[in-house]
């Protein structure tokens, strides 16, 4: 225990299961009386169901049951909640239609739920769903953002199929300051639209139990209690107390597996209706046409400059597509996690967002890895970067000369940074990059037909949304902390409980590593536990990069209380004053003296208290604690990246890609590495090669990976990586947290690099090999 | 995917009189495209006849200047073949760029001919190579076998068996992937016979296809240059969203013109 478990590389406790298919994912649960689910969905994307006729089905073999939307109504099943309300401009709440779990009167997007068919094998259940008869009366759809308010209606609540019109920031003096400014970039831009594919498909596993009068539901979620608060609280007004989620191992999210999903409410009535097990695991085609998508925004952007290059002034104006109906926090992400964002790394004074966004005939967009601020570090590195250019200014001087340099700094866009160096992270990857010997790198790829290309991008991250009050007053409908349970059993061994979910992340190693640490315990001693309400006392769970840093928090904060437990036992143990008692590395101490007690033994004395004062002291040895952090963290850092492009055909690789990020302090550093790399991979397939696509009929045309294209190891470079640290100042691991991070600065990287290669202004993501082509053809 | 019945018969004779006594029912050999097929209930089969079992369709045998291959040859078979990469180094080469591991380890030749898929890559070296498709019944010309889209000349039931590659002077295969299926957006064989040269083109038309101008250059004068300035014309080419008739008419000269080049090497 000489060497400090923070900061060391230590191997991920979780991977042995993993790897030897040992993991017990919601599929892998097989209940009693077990039933599965198929989903009768919509193939068109906007249409009035006239009839459904579910009698043949009804007949087949095997099946249970059929249900349609009319018996959720007439059930009184509710409609799904949405988690955030945002006050548009004109101080009106926004509009909020009704998200039946199985559609009713119509149905809004190719892939949505019209009926379930529960049988006896999945085979039967897939066959009679076959059976069900629907007479759709075929409507006109919309599916671009950017045509939204002039296309059908799609919900009667929002006749121009408007949800809201927001806005961030002091127009009049924005519009003042761009009248002043001595040069003015500006880009029209499109954040592609993109599918987020998780390796585990979404998956409901739910079972009725007659004699408790409650349910389970096993499901692949990323917040279990949220889950349950969403459905038992707005959908089928239960007690929370009857219902139990539980969210076994789950292969990725990416905030896919934030939200609260029909299927999952279908599944969970009908446990009860049938009093049998139901269970509905998602194909991968059904991924596709049904898990929340991310991004899908246009928009215009402004940079207002004096001649020196300074920024004045920012607008922005965004359409963000929110897809057919409102998911769990649909309504946030284009506005409270994107024009707060829009300050970056950049002293820009002044600076206006509005964002208006609409109801299209596409699946629901909501958060994924990023969830607004990959968005808004693309507007503001895009800017920056084509500034430079336009104004014959080194784009890495540009930056230095608007980075922000004190803190705390207090941006127009609301958000306060805490802290940062972001010249060590830029010093760091120019270095690191090899920058200075790009230009021969540059003639060497000519050489062999290639363009080559730099790029630029410095994001800044907000992590662990907060505080809970700021984020009310915001129109959050749910707080944002997050509790942690310490208990020690009486042999000196640990059981951890979070409300963080680990979903890939490792929280199993991390916060083990935490623990084992701060008691001075081994980490076979530490154990932990997420995923599971009746076990986990509560829980946020995990998105927005937010798990050590909140989560973390809460775990310290208890073992805080364990120690100063602890302090009174060993005083009394070792006849004591308590204050003389010394904790470290797993030993109480009388301080001065030679007197010590080991944790085990203190532990032991909690459970067995013979010896204990029991008259002032509780036996046991059992903590909680809620930490509902002071502001949002603040992960920033430098990324550069170099592609190459065939000149024939348009083909783009990534030459090199080089991140240096600040964390703060970094518990893990295989692990960081190991999200940084994910993290890069999902940015550079958003710049390359992902890009969902709708006909303007409303067919999914990427609706497999035949057409949708994430990116392959060979499609990544060897990443080169490296950090800085400055430290949070408000939680007392200093910890920032990583996981968004490489999502949200690697696109404006890539694309910087692309436009510099072909030395065109913009070029839409994915950057294919036919759009460069076009481009090159374009420009010849 | 539906219900299906399953058999694995021991001969090729056992596998063709199944085939003919159950209309619905289909041969089963890689399964690379059949069962995908299947799960997304394109395909439903009544009967599989799986023909994993038969000798006879297996093998790879060089005879001075041919290659026969077996029908169930799988593609890593295929690609990993000291005798194809002696006497055909392209042939082996294409197979190695089909799908993944996993794929070239359970499809095969057959499979793949029979499939016709337009973005398949063994037709390009069938055509491009001449080659003769022996079947149950027959031997068919790769002139007369690719017919059009997912179309072959194969009657219901007919069996391929194996395949015979002519052994050119020099060949080669240029494959421009489909990013995200990685199956051809534009892949060019092409092969020199000394004075006579043939090219082929898959993933760019409705089936592969050979280039007529393209080879009538290349059979004067077999370099780079010949080709490179040959401009394809669109029409009739596959669009998609990956790539217009005239990105894909455009890849064709730049896949041919590379691929010429190393034929060369
Ligand atoms: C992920 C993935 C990636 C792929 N990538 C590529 C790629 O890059 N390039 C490429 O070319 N292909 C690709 N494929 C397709 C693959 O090569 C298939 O193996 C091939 O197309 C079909 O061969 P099979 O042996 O699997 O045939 P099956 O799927 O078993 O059969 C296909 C059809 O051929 C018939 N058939 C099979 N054998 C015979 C026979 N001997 N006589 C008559 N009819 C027969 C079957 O009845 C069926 O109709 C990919 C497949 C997958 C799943």
């Amino acid at each position: 225990m000489s060497t400090s478990l923070i900061g060391a590389r230590v191997q991920r406790k979780e991977d042995y299961r993993f790897l030897t298919g040992a993991g017990q994912y919601t599929d892998d649960v097989e209940l009693p009386h077990q039933s599965y689910a198929a989903f009768v969905r919509s193939p068109h994307a906007h249409a009035v169901l006239k009839k459904v006729n579910i009698e043949k089905a009804k007949k087949a073999p095997g099946v249970l049951a059929v249900y349609t939307g009319t018996d959720l109504a007439n059930a009184k099943v509710g409609g799904l909640p949405c988690g955030w309300l945002i006050t548009d401009v004109k101080g009106q709440p926004m509009k909020e239609p009704p998200y039946p779990p199985l559609a009713q009167g119509k149905v809004r997007h190719v892939g949505e739920r019209v009926a379930v068919v529960i049988a006896e094998t999945l085979a039967q259940a897939r066959d009679a769903a076959e059976l069900v008869e629907v007479d759709y009366q075929v409507l006109p759809a919309v599916v671009d953002a950017a045509k939204a308010s002039k296309g059908p209606k799609l919900h009667d609540i929002a006749p121009d199929n408007t949800c809201y019109v927001w806005a961030l920031g002091d127009k009049a003096a924005v519009d003042a300051a761009f009248a002043k400014a001595a040069h003015v970039t500006r880009l029209d831009l499109v954040n592609n639209r993109l599918i987020p594919n998780a390796i585990e498909p979404r998956s409901a596993n739910a079972v009725y139990s007659r004699a408790g009068d409650d349910y389970t539901l096993y499901v692949a979620s990323q917040n279990p209690h949220v889950e349950r608060l969403l459905m038992t609280a707005f959908v089928l007004g239960l007690p929370e107390s009857k219902v139990r989620v539980v969210a076994p191992d789950v292969g990725g999210g990416f905030g896919s597996k934030i939200y609260l999903y029909p299927e999952d409410v279908v599944v969970t009535w009908a446990s009860k209706q049938l009093n049998r097990a139901v269970k509905w695991t998602a194909e991968r085609s059904e991924s596709f046409l049904s898990d929340a998508h991310g991004r899908d925004h246009v928009t215009t952007a402004e940079l207002a400059l004096d001649k020196d290059g300074k920024f004045l002034a920012m607008r922005v104006q965004t359409t963000a597509n929110l897809g057919a109906y409102l998911s769990t926090f649909a309504s946030c992400i284009p506005t409270i996690l994107y024009a707060t964002l829009l300050a970056g790394q950049y002293t820009t004074p002044l600076i206006y967002c509005e964002v208006t966004s609409v109801f299209t005939n596409t699946a629901p967009v909501d958060a994924y890895r990023g969830a607004g601020r990959p968005e808004a570090t693309y507007v503001v590195e895009r800017l920056v970067e084509t500034a430079a250019r336009e104004m014959k200014l080194d784009p890495v001087e540009i930056r230095r000369r608007n980075f922000i340099r004190q803190f705390p700094y207090q941006t127009p866009v609301a958000l306060q940074y805490d802290t940062g160096d972001y010249d060590a992270t830029l010093d760091a990857v120019l270095k690191l990059a090899d920058v200075a010997g790009f230009p021969s790198r540059k003639q060497q790829s000519l050489k062999s037909g290639k363009l080559r290309g730099i790029g630029y991008a410095c994001y800044i991250e907000a992590c662990g949304i907060a505080p809970s009050n700021v984020a009310g007053s915001l129109g959050a409908r749910a707080g944002l902390f997050e509790a942690g349970e310490i208990r020690v059993h009486p042999t000196g061994t640990v059981t951890v409980f979070t409300g963080s979910h680990s979903h890939g992340q490792g929280h199993e190693t991390t916060f083990a590593q935490v623990v084992a640490e701060r008691l001075g315990l081994p980490m076979e001693a530490v154990e932990i536990v997420h995923g599971d309400t009746s076990k986990v006392l509560f829980g946020m769970g995990t998105y927005g990069s937010r798990s050590i840093a909140v989560g973390g928090t809460a775990i310290v904060k208890a073992l805080d209380k364990i120690v100063a437990k602890g302090k009174k036992i060993a005083a009394h143990l070792m006849e004591a004053a308590e204050s003389d008692i010394e904790y470290d590395k797993g030993v109480f101490k009388v301080a001065g003296t030679d007197k010590k007690k080991m944790f085990g033994e203190v532990a032991f004395a909690a459970y067995v208290p013979h010896n204990y004062p029991l008259d002032k002291l509780e036996p046991g040895l059992n903590e909680n604690a809620f930490y509902d952090p002071a502001n949002f963290t603040f992960p920033a850092g430098s990324y550069v990246c170099e592609v190459e492009v065939d000149k024939e055909t348009g083909a783009t690789t990534i030459a090199a890609f080089t991140a240096v990020d600040d964390f703060g302090r970094i518990i893990n550093p295989m692990i960081v590495e190991g999200q940084v790399h994910g993290g890069l991979a999902q940015g550079i397939g958003q710049a390359l090669t992902e890009g969902c696509r709708y006909e303007d009929s409303g067919q999914l045309v990427t609706g497999s990976f035949l057409d949708y294209c994430i990116p392959r190891a060979g499609d990544v470079p060897s990443f080169k990586l490296d950090t800085r640290e400055t430290a949070c100042t408000h939680n007392p691991l200093g910890v920032k947290g990583c996981g968004e991070a490489g999502a949200i600065g690697a696109p404006a990287a890539v694309m910087n690099a692309i436009t510099d290669a072909l030395g065109v202004k913009d070029l839409p993501m994915p950057a294919t090999a036919q759009t460069v082509w076009r481009s090159m053809h374009k420009a010849a | 995917m539906h219900a299906f019945e399953y058999h694995r018969p021991a001969s090729s004779k056992d596998a063709v009189s199944l085939v003919s006594k159950k209309p619905e029912g289909r041969y089963l050999a890689g399964g690379q495209s059949l069962v995908q097929a299947m799960k997304l209930r394109l395909s439903s089969p009544s009967d599989l006849i799986d023909l994993s079992a038969l000798k006879d369709l297996t093998g790879i045998r060089t005879s001075g200047s041919t290659v026969e291959i077996g029908a169930m040859a799988r593609h890593a078979e295929v690609a990993g073949s000291a005798e194809v990469k002696k006497a055909i180094p392209a042939l082996a080469a294409l197979a190695g760029t089909i799908g993944d591991r996993q794929v070239r380890h359970m499809g095969t030749l057959g499979g793949s001919l029979a499939n016709d898929d337009p973005a398949a890559d063994y037709p390009a070296a069938a055509l491009g190579l001449g080659a003769t498709i022996h079947t149950n019944k027959r031997k068919i010309e790769a002139d007369k076998f690719f017919k059009g889209l997912y179309e072959t000349a194969l009657e219901p039931g007919e069996l391929i068996t194996s395949v015979s590659f002519p052994v050119p002077k020099r060949a080669a295969y240029m494959k421009f992937k489909n990013p995200a299926s990685r199956f051809a957006m534009v892949g060019v064989f092409v092969a020199d016979f000394g004075g006579k040269a043939r090219v082929a083109v898959t993933g760019a038309g409705p089936s592969v296809f050979r280039q007529a101008e393209m080879e009538k250059a290349l059979s004067a004068k077999f370099a780079p240059d010949s080709v490179a300035g040959i401009k394809v014309k669109p029409d009739g080419l596959n669009s998609d969203l990956h790539a217009s008739p005239e990105y894909r008419a455009h890849l064709i000269t730049v896949m041919a013109r590379r691929a010429v080049e190393a034929a060369l090497k």
